[in-house]
């Protein structure tokens, strides 16, 4: 392979919009034939709506992508597959109840005049299958027989079967098991010495060093670095990676004080979560940083009791809680958590914002079961007040307001319900930045008036912002909590992207 | 073993209710006579070829509420035809493209204007309900005697026939609905629609296409229901058939369709309707009210969904 050779894909100048949001605000790379090219990324930096205009599920405002010589210009996900780019995305996309041969062939299926043939059909997909020699996988099974790792094997040989040069491979290794990953990586080898290209997405520096021969940094939709890995070191990929500035959003703040313990958490195990060990004072903020899906959101939820615990203690202001108890005990022991999903199961949005604020506890606004509409009033008014909620009307539906607006209800829910234990699950998530600043301050306020607060977000300078000890999830580990100054973004990010043992 | 299961579950299921009526029976010899055995097959002939569409819709991950008003607006239909001196092949034909027409707005809806299915179709239920009332004038139809009428006879005329033809006819249908499902492109790709729609999509079927289709020909099925049912009250009436859609979705249901598409089986949807027609028919021969009845067959219809979903998780946990 030589380097004069016209590269497979030239990307140029790449730019999305998407309203207010910038995705991609330049991104240049190039792919040559038969090489395997990674994208790394944090969460949000751009690579899956890259993917995505390379599938032409989504069309670039501007810039320019040049693939096979000539300028690339999809209508549509048919018309990207007809040019030879399959995208394999991170959830599989497969008919469970049909065989592996159709699944293989669907929409290209061998046939006679309308009758599927179906010698062919195995036959043509045993060729495919031939050469990943995955024992579980026969042509005739039932594709919800097999494992998930058995059907990425599947997309991949579904690839193989429309004739792609260029693969897009969006987190394949998400779900996947040590042996699996090797026999994946055994595959992807395969294809790259055919002369078929890869984009391969991953959060994890090892795994792009051990099958990566080239590689983009993509930070806040702009390519930073691109290049040959042998050429960098990880170190240089990871400050590439978070290097941004810190802004200051974030209110000043004292040192905490030692308190009481308020939540303690040992040996907790649930699904996606293993050991994790943690403690919060009263007063202080404990982050939780990492990836998205490496065990965060399933800490919180088992804290909560939304998730089922497989052992572990927890203690509540030194009282045992018992793992069976339900959220509404949970509560009743003074343990609030605000869900990542605020529409989907934070909020109400079609009740007032009155209704939201007292939902978890009508106890104060009602008489034997009767809701006492003045009081409710009265007390939703004054929590609102508190975490300045800009709304017209306490009556008014909450969708009516703005994200940033809808956060602090459900906040100021969790102080109506006398929450003292704080678990927030990204909770400056689709807010403004105005209202940002304000969740901030009232997050830091709540903590110095002794509340404890766990807060678990993906954006690292909010940690460091206001956070007065961290711990970083990885793979479902969680890491001993460390005074916030003992931590840089390299170091987070480090630890966020290690496989462990 | 579970896939055993699953394929012959129905006919176990058939087995049973015969023994039992013929067990608790006083008169065990006249409920498995051949008599009143074409009796139960012809009454199952309505309900057997609206199982074969309902079959191809659910199996592609649709739902139909609207084959009762269907069928009553297309035996009216039929009437009208043979009353205004049509010939029966040609008032057949009307009724049977009544029922198509009917599918594709259902089709059309539920593609264009994104209604889902089980909305779009309880539209349908109404309108076609209350299209019957007005070209009928809000009376039952009398059509004039034809062959139409000897479709769902017990005893047939021609008696090598053994059984009413429209038996044959539903079978004939069935075997045909079946190698579509099973040999063709098309057939395969109803049951990817189901199993996956945004996998089908993304594999280049044209899924527009796919469900006017599906809806389309569940349509032109309804509407042959509609000729039989027109064939056994010998006139069209726009009052009838209420509720029919509920027996003939139980019947695919019972035969091992999961209403979350992407499973099922025309054989499987025939055996269910034969269970509900020996249910009715056993039911009657017991002199039980009809109201048991229908506290009977709402029962099985409860138990199918909920055999439905326990099967359903039991694939997910498998996975």
């Amino acid at each position: 392979m030589t380097m004069t050779e016209a590269p497979l894909l030239k990307i140029s100048d790449v730019r999305k919009r998407f309203g207010a949001t910038l995705a991609l605000d330049g991104v240049d790379l190039a792919v040559r034939r038969g090489e395997v090219h990674s994208i790394i990324g944090e969460n949000g930096a751009g690579k899956s709506t890259l993917m995505n205009i390379l599938s032409a599920t989504v069309r670039p405002d501007g810039g320019s992508i040049r693939f096979q010589g000539t300028t690339y210009h999809p209508g549509d996900p048919m018309d990207a597959r007809r040019h030879g780019i399959a995208h394999i995305h991170q959830e599989l996309s497969l008919c469970p109840h049909l065989s592996v041969a159709e699944n293989i062939f669907l929409g290209i299926e061998p046939r006679r005049y309308g009758w599927l043939d179906r010698r062919a059909l195995n036959q043509q997909a045993a060729d495919i299958l031939k050469t990943f020699q995955h024992p579980a996988i026969t042509p005739e099974r039932p594709v919800a027989e097999l494992t998930i790792a058995a059907c990425q094997i599947v997309e991949i040989c579904r690839a193989l079967a429309q004739r792609a040069s260029l693969i897009l491979m969006d987190e394949p290794t998400s779900s996947l098991q040590h042996a699996d990953v090797e026999r994946l990586f055994h595959s992807i080898r395969q294809l790259r010495d055919s002369g078929i290209s890869i984009i391969y997405i991953s959060h994890f520096l090892e795994e792009v060093r051990e099958i990566a021969d080239t590689c983009t940094v993509l930070r806040d939709g702009k390519s930073v670095v691109t290049g040959p890995l042998g050429d960098v070191s990880n170190q240089e990929l990871i400050s590439a990676m978070v290097g941004r500035p810190v802004n200051d959003l974030f209110p000043a703040r004292g040192p905490a004080a030692t308190a009481e313990c308020a939540l303690e958490v040992q040996n907790l195990s649930a699904p996606g979560v293993y050991n994790a060990s943690v403690q919060v004072r009263r007063g202080e903020i404990l982050g939780i940083a990492g990836l998205i899906g490496s065990g965060r959101t399933e800490l919180l939820r088992a804290l909560f009791g939304l998730q089922t615990t497989h052992g572990g203690n927890i203690t509540v202001f030194g009282q045992p809680l018992l793992p069976q108890s339900t959220p509404e005990a949970r509560i009743e022991r003074g343990i609030g958590y605000l869900s990542e999903d605020r529409k989907g199961e934070g909020l109400a949005l079609a009740l007032s914002v009155a209704d939201n604020i007292t939902l978890t506890n009508f106890s104060p606004c009602s008489h034997w079961g009767w809701i006492d509409l003045t009081g409710q009033l009265k007390q939703a008014q004054k929590r609102a007040d508190s975490v300045q909620v800009r709304a017209g009307n306490m009556n008014d539906a909450v969708q009516k307001l703005s994200g940033g607006n809808q956060q602090k209800v459900a906040i100021a829910r969790l102080l109506h319900q006398g929450c003292e234990i704080l678990l927030l699950d990204e909770p400056t998530r689709g807010v403004d930045v105005g209202s940002k600043a304000q969740i901030y301050e009232l997050i830091v306020s709540l903590a110095r008036s002794g509340k404890a607060v766990l807060m678990v977000s993906s954006y690292l300078p909010e940690l460091f912002g206001i956070c007065d000890r961290l711990a970083v999830m990885s793979r479902g580990h969680l890491s001993p909590a460390l005074p916030i100054g003992a931590w840089t973004p390299e170091t987070v990010m480090q630890a966020a992207i290690a496989s462990t043992e | 073993m579970k896939r055993w299961l699953q394929t012959f579950g129905p006919f176990f299921a058939l087995l049973l209710v015969i023994i039992i009526f013929a067990a608790i029976s006083d008169n065990p010899g006249r409920f498995l006579s051949l008599a009143n055995l074409r009796i139960v097959l012809a009454q199952t002939v309505i309900v057997a070829i609206g199982a074969v569409g309902m079959t191809i819709i659910i199996v592609g991950g649709g739902i139909d509420l609207s084959p009762g008003s269907t069928i009553a607006l297309t035996g009216v239909t039929c009437a009208l035809a043979l009353q205004a001196g049509w010939t029966p092949l040609m008032a057949l034909a009307a009724a049977v493209l009544v029922g198509g027409v009917v599918g594709l707005l259902n089709g059309m809806v539920i593609t264009t204007l994104r209604v889902v299915p089980f909305i779009a179709t309880l539209g349908m239920l109404g309108i076609a309900r209350g299209v019957a009332k007005w070209i009928s004038g809000e009376q039952t139809v009398n059509a004039p005697a034809t062959w139409l009428n000897n479709l769902t006879v017990a005893s047939p005329s021609p008696s090598w026939l053994l059984v009413s033809p429209g038996v044959w006819i539903a079978l004939a249908l069935a075997v045909l609905a079946a190698i579509m499902l099973r040999r063709t492109v098309f057939g395969r790709r109803v049951f990817a629609l189901g199993s996956n729609e945004t996998a089908a999509r993304a594999a280049g079927v044209h899924i527009m296409r796919m469900k006017l289709l599906i809806y389309s020909l569940g349509g032109l099925l309804f509407g042959l229901a509609g000729v039989m049912q027109m064939s056994r009250l010998r006139q069209g009436d726009p009052t009838v058939a209420v509720g029919v859609e509920l027996d003939i979705i139980a019947a695919v249901v019972i035969g091992g369709g999961s209403l979350a598409g992407g499973e099922g089986s025309i054989r499987g949807s025939l055996v269910g309707a034969l269970i509900m027609a020996f249910l009715r028919n056993g039911c009657q021969q017991m002199g039980w009210p009809n109201y048991i009845q229908e506290i009977i067959i709402g029962s099985i219809i409860v138990l199918a969904v909920a055999a439905d979903r326990l099967r359903h998780s039991r694939l997910q946990a498998g996975a």
